[in-house]
């Protein structure tokens, strides 16, 4: 079983990559709504887009996000944290009906009571159970 | 090419999320967040070749979900990739050799059709 100290660490990095994943997403769309169509295979083209200031706070968030994910996975097997980072979809409907006003259908709150239920039954398993488990210090 | 867009984001969350795992059960736990800690932390998985191949695969479903939100809303762009939980589910079971009960399996289920039906106008 987990000791305390373990999950404190799973449950302080899931919290934090939740709320690096919601402001970042939140923050890049709202930037490329005011950037127009981009559709290219071409990465340059992609690279005007970096001079939107929402843009980089949200690249910022999500490199941070990207951090805290590999930290978090260096504690918890892969399918226990997609399932239980996925709470972020709830604060993204959350955001979207507060501050953008968005109608939340039947539809959407059956699929939030889903996603709730799916962190719960995830949530009260053990973090890892993957073997080669280290325990190195970077 | 909505859709391509997302079978792209979803194989390459796909091959992102594995690799890093892989990656980072190899490394050991992340105990030490001060900045000194962190540049320790990006020095070595710098040198981390599943990491790198991971972050890689993740920056190209990256790239693809900013054409994706160029032309689709984000409530339609984030649902859309719930395909990859069942996917790195299976996928984690035969390659990472995780021991998946019951509770994962229907936790991966519920969270895949809860993030589906969010999609759903």
């Amino acid at each position: 079983m987990p000791n305390g100290n373990s999950l404190f660490f799973v449950r302080a990095l899931t919290l934090a990559v939740i709320a690096l994943n919601v402001s970042g997403n939140f923050f890049l769309d709202l930037g490329m709504r005011s950037e127009g169509e981009i559709v290219s295979f071409s990465p340059l083209d992609y690279l005007k887009v970096f001079g939107n200031f929402w843009i980089i706070l949200g690249v910022c968030l999500l490199a941070g996000w990207l951090v805290c994910q590999l930290s978090l996975l260096s504690w918890a097997d892969l399918t226990y944290v997609l399932p239980v980072t996925s709470a972020s979809y709830i604060l993204l409907a959350v955001l979207g009906v507060v501050s953008l006003k968005e109608h939340v259908s039947a539809a959407h709150w059956g699929g939030i009571g889903l996603i709730v239920l799916g962190v719960i039954v995830v949530g009260r398993t053990r973090p890892r159970t993957a073997p080669g488990d280290h325990d190195e210090v970077p | 090419m909505k859709w391509l867009l997302v079978l792209v984001i979803i194989v390459c969350n796909t091959c992102g999320d594995l690799l890093d795992a892989f990656g980072m059960r190899q490394h050991g736990h992340v105990r030490d967040f001060h900045p000194s800690a962190l540049r320790r932390l990006l020095r070595s998985l710098a040198h981390n070749r599943y990491v790198i191949g991971g972050i890689v695969f993740m920056a190209i479903a990256f790239f693809a979900l900013l054409s994706l939100l160029s032309i689709a809303p984000l409530s339609f762009a984030i649902p859309a990739t719930a395909g990859s939980y069942i996917l790195e589910t299976i996928l984690a079971k035969f390659v990472l050799k995780e021991d998946i009960h019951w509770q994962r399996w229907l936790g991966a289920f519920l969270v895949a059709g809860g993030v589906a039906m969010l999609s759903l106008r």
